[in-house]
């Protein structure tokens, strides 16, 4: 199963599952949940943090807790 | 007296609470002990009608009731302690139109907990150019509250808005969700075994990592109540969460129209750019030196001008008034002191003016964004970029910006390397040291004078990373690689907010600055003019020199000193001075130092209280700079005291010591532990010793 983290630059996927422990409570409550689609925007350099529009909301994350996130890749 | 209501401002980051709260209370403000941004509750007056008065309360903005930080914590802990002396009569949810549907959650949550609320739609103006359409009345209807449209580019709402709050006794306090329907089993549990608890109240506490004082969470945990893991209570907030986005969602398919052709654009644009990989740095680094240069340029004007008033004032007070002693403290002391951290004014201003427009503006979550990582080398988050940056301000708002940071370890190492950032309170010590030691001339076009001021800054912002890398390494505490930032919209910042901000913030450090001004000098002054035994009650007798073949003039000087060195505080000084001579400093710079831990800026003015009571000289209209009674000091050798050794020994002194109390109280609250305070005042000063014994040592 794809993770959040494999998104490119531009692309798009649908959330599938956020169950694991580690994600916080504040990103599901910006609307990181499943069913919601999600487009990267921006990816900072050296593996740096992601920018992401989730749900109407613009939020970045880091990328070990986008690892954490299954999604299913949309075109 | 009439009833006094008051009112909560609850909202989402970056809604527009702060704007409603300068709408409705204009200057009426209680400014906060401590300058900040809305980290603290901040308190403001609004008149109603007839007499009544509505407390109002800028709170931090928060995206739900689930505490995942410290300045969400604050709101928690206001909303569900109804013995709170701050309790709100009612709640104004302030939410951005362009994104209800997540603001909507907040709102429902409160809703719950049986408070009544007024919802306000903020940033109405930019409905139209996002192709938003509202039905209020529907709203209204399945939200069970008062709408009020917002904008902080008119004022008419704000009559609509008063109305509310006067008849705040009218509005619904039923609640939105049925909690039970998360889980009826576990919460029908939960409801027999507290019959007289808010169900949605204790299930807020049972979530958080805090205990509140009325319903506490052990005494939740000692009934024979079953337990759940933190896995399956995050399960049940992440079904909460579900449900409310459920809900909202159909009320909102009814009541909002969005014609999604309309501009996105804007951002986008702007992002490419301020989040290039490239340009992104190059932009940060540019707006860095933009705000560094203009300081310095533009500050200067205001500054000479406000040098100038109180050089006339201090001579003022001098022609006068009687001259003698008393006149002596006001003019030297307390003016020239006042006047040492009132000169600052126009340099703060205008910082605090550009840190205010780069968060306003949406710019500051870009440049966390893009230095998160490299922040994270340093043991760091891109997070703590911002208390750095304010901390080139004064330290204690910054480490009061640190609530943000989520991983506890991050969010330590920043309030612990903060201090290190050259603030505001050292800038007059350094100019004035610089001005003495440093010659005023240039090399390659530059002048050093500049470059040294330059090197300081550069020095604290080194130190302060390489001791992040040290702690990182140290400290024994689990990192949760935590981050979670909402990216804001840009937007153009109100100069009349940036105003009430700037305003609000040189006033609170003039005045808490001005208070330990005034109380130092007067101890100083008294234990400067007062002392026992013979040699401070006859000090002629003591003076070494033939006195048939000196002047009446030095006569007296000689007279002042010997006076002055047998003083109380000249028996302090010479106390400690064994414990700063090898840094190349006298005893009069041992109490400077000494006085200065009660704040740094008081440095200057000690100096003017200990040697204008030395300089014994009441010729009046002729009131001597500070600087150039420093640069005659010698010792009792004739040599200078101020030289290039000792003068950049004591500039390395400020720049490492921690030699602030209210930094080490605010570190003390929000660290909650003496541990880190203390810890961070030895060392610091350990290391800013031994810097300056060394610096010292060598140079001389
Ligand atoms: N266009 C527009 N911008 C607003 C409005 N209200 C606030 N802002 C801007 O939104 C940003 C955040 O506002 P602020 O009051 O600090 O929000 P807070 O974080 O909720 O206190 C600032 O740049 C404001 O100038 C509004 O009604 N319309
Ligand atoms: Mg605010």
């Amino acid at each position: 199963m794809p993770k959040l983290s494999d998104l490119k630059k531009g692309e798009k996927g649908k959330i599938v599952d956020v169950s694991s422990q580690e994600i916080p409570m504040k990103l599901l409550e910006m609307g990181c949940l499943p069913g919601n689609s999600v487009r990267l925007i921006q990816q900072a350099p050296f593996q740096g943090p992601i920018y992401l529009e989730v749900n109407g909301s613009y939020v970045a994350i880091r990328k070990e807790t986008a690892k954490l996130i299954e999604i299913e890749l949309s075109k | 007296m009439s009833k006094q209501i008051k009112v909560a401002l609850i909202g989402n980051p970056n809604t527009g609470k702060t704007s409603i709260f300068n709408s409705l209370t204009g200057l009426n403000q209680k400014i906060a002990n401590y300058p900040g941004v809305t980290v603290e509750k901040k308190e403001g007056v609004c008149r109603l009608s007839r007499g009544t008065k509505a407390h109002i309360f800028d709170l931090p903005g928060t995206y739900s009731l689930n505490a995942s930080s410290m300045d969400e914590n604050l709101v928690v802990e206001l909303l569900l302690n109804k013995n709170h002396k701050d309790f709100p009569d009612l709640a104004i949810i302030v939410s951005d139109v362009e994104n209800l549907k997540r603001n909507l959650i907040l709102f429902t949550q409160v809703k719950d907990l049986e408070i009544p609320t007024v919802l306000a739609i903020n940033m109405s103006d930019r409905m139209k150019y996002k192709g938003i359409e509202l039905n209020i009345e529907k709203l209204e209807k399945e939200l069970d509250t008062k709408i009020i449209l917002t904008t902080n580019r008119s004022k008419e709402w704000v009559g609509d808005i008063k109305n509310l709050i006067e008849n705040y006794k009218e509005l619904s306090s039923k609640i939105f969700l049925d909690t039970s329907i998360i889980e009826p089993e576990y919460f029908n549990n939960l409801k027999k075994i507290f019959p007289n608890q808010k169900l949605y109240k204790l299930w807020v506490v049972i979530c958080q990592d805090v205990n509140f004082s009325n319903v506490s969470r052990q005494e939740i945990e000692n009934t024979d109540f079953e337990i759940k893991s933190k896995s399956q209570l995050k399960r049940l907030q992440q079904k909460e969460t579900i449900k409310r986005y459920q809900l909202i969602n159909n009320i909102l398919n009814e009541g909002q129209i969005i014609d999604s052709s309309k501009a996105q654009g804007f951002r986008a644009k702007i992002d490419k750019i301020l989040t290039h990989k490239i340009f992104g740095y190059l932009i940060f680094l540019m707006v860095l030196m933009a705000i560094f240069q203009s300081i310095y340029e533009w500050a200067s004007v205001p500054m000479d001008l406000i040098d100038s008033s109180f050089a006339s004032l201090a001579d003022w007070v001098k022609i006068n008034f009687p001259s003698g002693a008393m006149t002596n403290l006001l003019a030297d002391g307390i003016i020239t002191g006042v006047g040492g951290i009132v000169i600052f004014i126009p340099q703060i201003a205008f910082l605090f003016m550009f840190i205010s427009i780069l968060e306003e503006s949406g710019y500051m979550s870009r440049v966390v964004f893009l230095t998160d990582k490299t922040m994270q080398k340093f043991g760091l988050s891109g997070k703590s970029v911002v208390p750095l940056i304010s901390g080139v301000a004064c330290a204690i708002p910054a480490i009061m910006a640190t609530r943000n940071i989520e991983s506890w370890k991050e969010r330590l190492i920043t309030i612990l390397v903060t201090p290190f950032m050259t603030c505001a309170a050292r800038l007059p010590v350094y100019l004035i040291i610089i001005a003495l030691v440093i010659p005023d001339e240039k090399i390659f076009g530059l002048n050093y004078q500049a470059i040294a001021l330059m090197s300081l800054y550069i020095i604290g912002f080194v130190t302060a990373l390489l001791s992040s890398l040290v702690l990182t390494k140290i400290l024994k505490i689990k990192k949760r690689s935590i981050f979670v930032m909402e990216m804001p919209n840009y937007k153009f910042p109100r100069i009349k907010d940036v105003f009430y901000t700037v305003f609000e913030k040189s006033k609170s450090f003039v005045v808490e600055a001005g208070k330990i001004i005034l109380a130092i000098s007067v101890i100083l002054w008294v234990l400067a003019t007062n002392g026992i035994g013979d040699k401070f009650e006859n000090p002629r007798n003591y003076i070494t020199e033939n006195v048939q073949e000196i002047s009446q003039e030095e006569i007296q000087t000689l007279e002042a000193s010997i006076k002055l060195e047998s003083s109380f505080i000249g028996y302090i000084g010479k106390g400690i001075e064994p414990l700063f001579k090898p840094l190349g400093y006298d005893w009069k710079i041992g109490i400077g130092i000494i006085t200065s831990f009660a704040a740094r800026e008081v440095f200057v003015g000690t100096l003017a209280v200990i040697y204008n009571i030395d300089n014994y000289d009441d010729s009046v209209g002729k009131k001597e700079e500070i600087k150039k009674i420093m640069a005659r000091e010698t010792d009792s050798n004739g040599n200078k005291i101020f030289t290039l050794a000792s003068g950049i020994s004591l500039l390395l002194f400020y720049a490492f010591a921690m030699q602030c109390m209210s930094t080490l109280a605010i570190v003390k609250k929000e660290t909650n532990s003496w541990k880190w305070p203390i810890l961070q005042f030895i060392i610091m000063t350990a290391l800013a010793y031994f810097i300056s014994l060394i610096s010292f040592q060598i140079l001389s």
